[in-house]
């Protein structure tokens, strides 16, 4: 009964925020081609890069729009859903928040319903015309698994940056100021996601497996994907961001109950 | 000058204020050149030596672009001025008894020389101490070195211009936030920001080459890297100085016609 209440309000919130964006037309399709443009440009620059080698690491031209489409696609679902939090500390400075408590629905389903933002999903086209070309052309037999695996590392990508974002809004209630330290670990993985991440070495495989589990929902379902890989298990590795966004909640409740009000 | 000199001291002051935001900005600028180093230096391997570009070279443009971001980005204007548009505070501008568009210009170049200086000189150190092949090269000789100073002012130069077209643009329009995003978009992307003009293949390259894009950070750049050959550099100049005069010279010309009929918003 709790989620569907919370799935209604969150709806309501959602339609008046595209009611509100609605008012002012031609400056929504203009963020929109502008947020396409820019994500366009990166989809060119591979596709310029690769007019001059045929594979890198054993990766086709396919391969790596595949695994681009796949990082621009959770990101945009992530800042569609998740960009109150990543406008959070606004809300904390001009004192918002103190009202978000007092009403008896819970602040997550507030924070993330106010600021919904259909004007971010500009990067979606690109996405969604990388996955053509992507599924085309890579290496990948297309059975029901594959597009299975697909969803599962659109789904699990979505949760982790959704996860970040939570991150950087949570440390808004200890230092008040905009923390843009948490962009590194979410604008950096989306352009440099667009690889699969063992091209970058082991150090960075390290770090994007044991500190932030990027590697969860782009390298190892990716090589079961591709078929480089029999162990069928690698496609649901996603699944595991489950616990990274329970650390994050966790590190959200923490800071809600640190809180201390501040603005008017 | 005395005044404009001032213009561009009062935005410098303002500019050293913000000390965490250069730490954080830092890292964000380290990580990113870092990982376009690894990400080319794959690629430069799986091309088997065919790249349009030397290695070392593709480094040094690396770092430098992360250094002089601020100096060569599009995207990164003047919020106060779009602010001023916004909320009527323009009328202000507009009695003082100096042309808009030379204070704009100047508080321009002031409020991206003070963050370049702030920015650029941990980035270049950190980029000088990195590990070999990810270390930033210096130029070949001194010579080379002034021109890609001389080089860097004019293709500063060529940037502001256009973003004071971005302005001029915002004078018509009530919300410039879309416009921007569209105008910068397809501008990083012929400056060379996203990938060095190099790697564009011929007939892109070609036309990339007839606008002013390719003459903002392209140039500087690659005489530093030492990928554009020394009897290039001349012509290059003087397209870099043919294009900021037509930036500028296009510039006023929008001005003196939107100072007629400026609408001021805001209460």
């Amino acid at each position: 009964m709790k989620i569907k209440r919370n799935m209604v309000l969150y709806f309501r919130y959602a339609s008046m925020c595209l009611k509100s964006v609605m008012q002012y037309k031609v400056s929504f399709l203009l963020m929109i081609a502008g947020r396409f443009l820019l994500a366009f440009n990166e989809f060119v620059a591979i596709k310029f890069l690769f007019s001059n080698l045929i594979n890198i690491k054993g990766y086709s031209y396919g391969d790596v729009l595949l695994c681009f489409s796949i990082m621009q696609m959770s990101f945009t679902f992530a800042e569609l859903f998740g960009n109150g939090f990543q406008v959070f500390s606004g809300t904390v400075k001009r004192g918002e928040f103190d009202r978000m408590l007092v009403r008896p629905i819970s602040p997550i389903l507030q924070v993330m319903g106010n600021k919904f933002e259909i004007g971010r999903t500009g990067p979606m086209i690109t996405a969604v015309v990388t996955l053509v070309i992507g599924i085309k052309n890579s290496q990948a037999e297309w059975g029901v698994m594959a597009y299975f695996t697909l969803a599962l590392m659109v789904t699990g990508g979505t949760l982790l940056f959704v996860g970040l974002f939570m991150l950087g809004a949570s440390s808004c209630f200890f230092t008040i100021e905009d923390t843009s330290f948490i962009n590194v670990l979410t604008y950096g993985a989306k352009s440099h996601g667009k690889y699969p991440l063992d091209i970058y070495g082991k150090g960075i495989m390290g770090f994007c497996t044991y500190i932030v589990p990027y590697t969860l929902v782009q390298y190892y379902p990716l090589q079961y994907l591709l078929g480089k890989t029999n162990r069928w298990s690698m496609a649901f590795y996603p699944v595991g961001i489950v616990v990274f966004l329970a650390v994050c909640y966790m590190a959200w409740c923490a800071g809600v109950k640190n809180y201390k009000s501040c603005g008017s | 000058m005395r005044k404009y000199y001032l213009f561009f001291r009062l935005r410098f002051a303002a500019g050293i204020q913000y000390r965490m935001a250069t730490v954080t900005a830092l890292t964000t600028q380290l990580v990113w050149g870092l990982m376009e180093c690894l990400a080319y230096q794959t690629i430069s391997e799986a091309s088997g030596g065919r790249m349009p570009m030397e290695y070392s070279s593709i480094v040094s443009y690396i770092w430098l672009k992360e250094a002089f971001l601020v100096l060569f980005n599009t995207w990164h204007a003047d919020n106060d001025i779009f602010g001023m548009i916004q909320n009527g505070d323009i009328s202000y501008e507009l009695c003082r008894p100096v042309p808009v568009y030379s204070m704009w210009f100047s508080r321009t170049v002031g409020g991206r020389i003070s963050e370049a200086v702030l920015r650029c000189i941990p980035v270049l150190v950190c980029a000088f101490l990195m590990p070999y092949p990810y270390k930033i090269g210096l130029p070949v000789s001194w010579e080379v070195f002034i021109l890609f100073i001389f080089t860097a002012i004019l293709g500063m130069g060529i940037t502001v211009a256009f973003c004071m077209l971005v302005y001029m643009l915002c004078l018509f329009t009530i919300t410039p936030q879309g416009w921007r995003m569209v105008l910068t978009g397809a501008v990083d992307f012929l400056s060379g920001n996203i990938i060095p003009l190099p790697f564009f293949p011929e007939s892109f390259l070609k036309i990339a080459e007839l606008l002013p894009f390719a003459y903002m950070q392209n140039i500087p750049f690659r005489i530093y890297c030492g990928d554009l050959a020394m009897g290039e550099v001349p012509s290059m100049m003087l397209k870099q100085v043919f294009w900021l005069v037509m930036l500028v010279l296009a510039g006023v010309l929008i001005w003196s016609r939107a100072e007629r009929k400026i609408v001021v918003q805001g209460g």
